[in-house]
């Protein structure tokens, strides 16, 4: 039995927002895969909870007249693996939901709790990360759109207030337009494990030139980042193994790695120099290992 | 406080009072006595617990009850049908993939929800498709042959033979 003391089914979108606001200390749950496990550890009891998984309007993937992507907080990431947007215009998200625990749980996990639990694991994070997601907040009164890159201020901890909800994850078309994409995560174990670097990049290049390129990464820093210094040696850069080795050399200026059971500093930053590096030769169809 | 969901479990429509923190394994087991699915880890790492929710395999000891509502669930004990076990449990039992069988009605959900799916499986997307499931006897290789064999029946599997 689970430490549950009130529990609420939202039927819509507007009778959550109103819940939420009558009841500042109201938990959100959606897939419950971090949810149900902390009250199971202890550490949340005589929890008051507010399910979402009911509510249609969360559970889609549109593409709208400019191209934009919506992609609803309650997707699961299964169904975002098989969703035909999605491995039309962003496989790389399709991708890394694919290397998230085994199918049972990303049969009910989804993306909107991957990213509200805040953990700079998240491996649906990296990816967002370099797509430039925009994360629509509303409560029953106020609607904000936040850029993913400000939604994470610290571990475990996103900007979230009593009362509000995430309801869409938006991608524009020149984001993802002309871009490939590919994730590497690392981990212990190859499935059912949390990363021990997770490393997304996405580019646009000619076979001669990259002319952007954009990386994030996770489990690189307290949450989830972008390594901005190599994405401007990488930005122009002509496409060699040399170049892209010293792009790759440059990641660790944006990390603040931590030592943790799962792997040192040192070890953390050797990946992702590595990973870095396989990835965008992947990416422009050199051979990954030298 | 206490709910009321109403559900199909094994082909039977079921109404039912439910308690808010009760899992969808807790009901099944101890208020409709199913006691094929079982409870391992208790948090969604060892498969013994998984069920069907719509089709789909979910690890039952992670999932609320309240949430079966309007659901349609199957556990191990409502695939055979008129005694007869599924193609996919002959091929367990027949490749000697059970051996306690703490993990097989589990293993057999996942294994039954690829059945289902329109796709074909490569020995590296069966391994995959179960890497969610713990097995503490038989070190996977017949679990993985039997799979594929069930898989082969219904002409989803597209694995090298020798
Ligand atoms: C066995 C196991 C393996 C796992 N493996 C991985 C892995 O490999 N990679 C990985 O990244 N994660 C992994 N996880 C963690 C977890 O499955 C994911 O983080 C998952 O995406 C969480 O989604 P959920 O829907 O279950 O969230 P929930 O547990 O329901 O919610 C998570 C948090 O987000 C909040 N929230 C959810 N939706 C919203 C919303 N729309 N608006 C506002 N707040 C919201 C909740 O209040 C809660 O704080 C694993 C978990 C388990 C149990
Ligand atoms: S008991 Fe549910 S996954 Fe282990
Ligand atoms: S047969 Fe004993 S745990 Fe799998």
């Amino acid at each position: 039995m689970f430490d549950i003391a009130k529990y609420y089914e939202a039927k819509t979108l507007e009778d959550a927002l109103s819940y939420l606001k009558a009841n500042p200390d109201v938990r959100v749950i959606a897939g419950g895969t971090d949810v149900l496990l902390r009250i199971r550890e202890g550490k949340i009891s005589n929890a008051h909870l507010m399910g979402i998984s009911f509510i249609f309007a969360l559970k889609t993937i549109t593409e709208d007249e400019q191209g934009n992507l919506h992609i609803g907080p309650m997707m699961t990431f299964t169904a975002i693996e098989e969703n035909e947007i999605i491995l039309k215009h962003i496989p790389i998200l399709a991708e890394a939901v694919g290397a998230i625990g085994g199918p049972q749980i990303r049969n009910v996990a989804t993306i909107g709790g991957n990213v509200c639990n805040g953990a700079t694991s998240a491996d649906s994070a990296s990816s967002l990360f370099c797509l430039n997601a925009r994360l629509k907040i509303q409560t029953a009164d106020s609607s904000r759109l936040v850029p993913i890159s400000e939604f994470y201020v610290g571990p475990g901890k996103v900007i979230l207030q009593p009362g509000e909800l995430v309801t869409d994850i938006i991608i524009e078309k020149k984001d993802y337009d002309g871009y490939t994409g590919t994730y590497k995560k690392f981990a212990q174990r190859s499935a059912m494990d949390i990363a021990t670097i997770g490393c997304a990049v996405i580019l646009k290049h000619d076979g001669k030139t990259i002319s952007d390129i954009r990386i994030g990464l996770g489990v690189a820093a307290p949450t989830p980042i972008r390594c901005t210094d190599a994405e401007n040696i990488g930005r122009g850069m002509t496409i060699s193994p040399e170049n892209i080795d010293a792009m790759a050399k440059a990641t660790i200026t944006n990390m603040r790695a931590r030592d943790s059971w799962r792997g040192s500093k040192t070890f953390r930053e050797h990946l992702v120099y590595e990973l870095t590096k396989r990835a965008v030769k992947k990416l422009v169809g050199l051979p990954e290992e030298e | 406080m206490e709910q009321t969901i109403s559900f199909t479990i094994n082909d039977e429509q079921r109404t039912m009072v439910i308690h808010p923190g009760q899992s969808l394994l807790e009901l099944i087991r101890e208020d409709l006595g199913l006691t094929g699915a079982k409870q391992g880890c208790g948090v969604g790492e060892c498969g013994a617990c998984a069920v069907l929710v719509n089709g789909q395999a979910v690890d039952s000891c992670l999932y609320l009850a309240a949430w079966a509502d309007g659901k349609t669930v199957v556990t191990v004990e409502g695939l055979s049908q008129y005694g007869e076990l599924t193609n996919m449990q002959k091929a367990f039992v027949e490749g000697g993939a059970v051996q306690c069988g703490f993990c097989t009605p589990g293993i057999i959900m996942t294994a039954t929800e690829m059945e289902a799916r329109d796709r074909n499986y490569t020995e590296a997307d069966i391994k995959r498709a179960l890497s969610g499931h713990l097995c503490r006897c038989t070190g996977y290789t017949k679990i993985v042959e039997a799979t594929k064999k069930g898989l082969e029946n219904v002409g989803k599997c597209s694995c090298d033979h020798e």
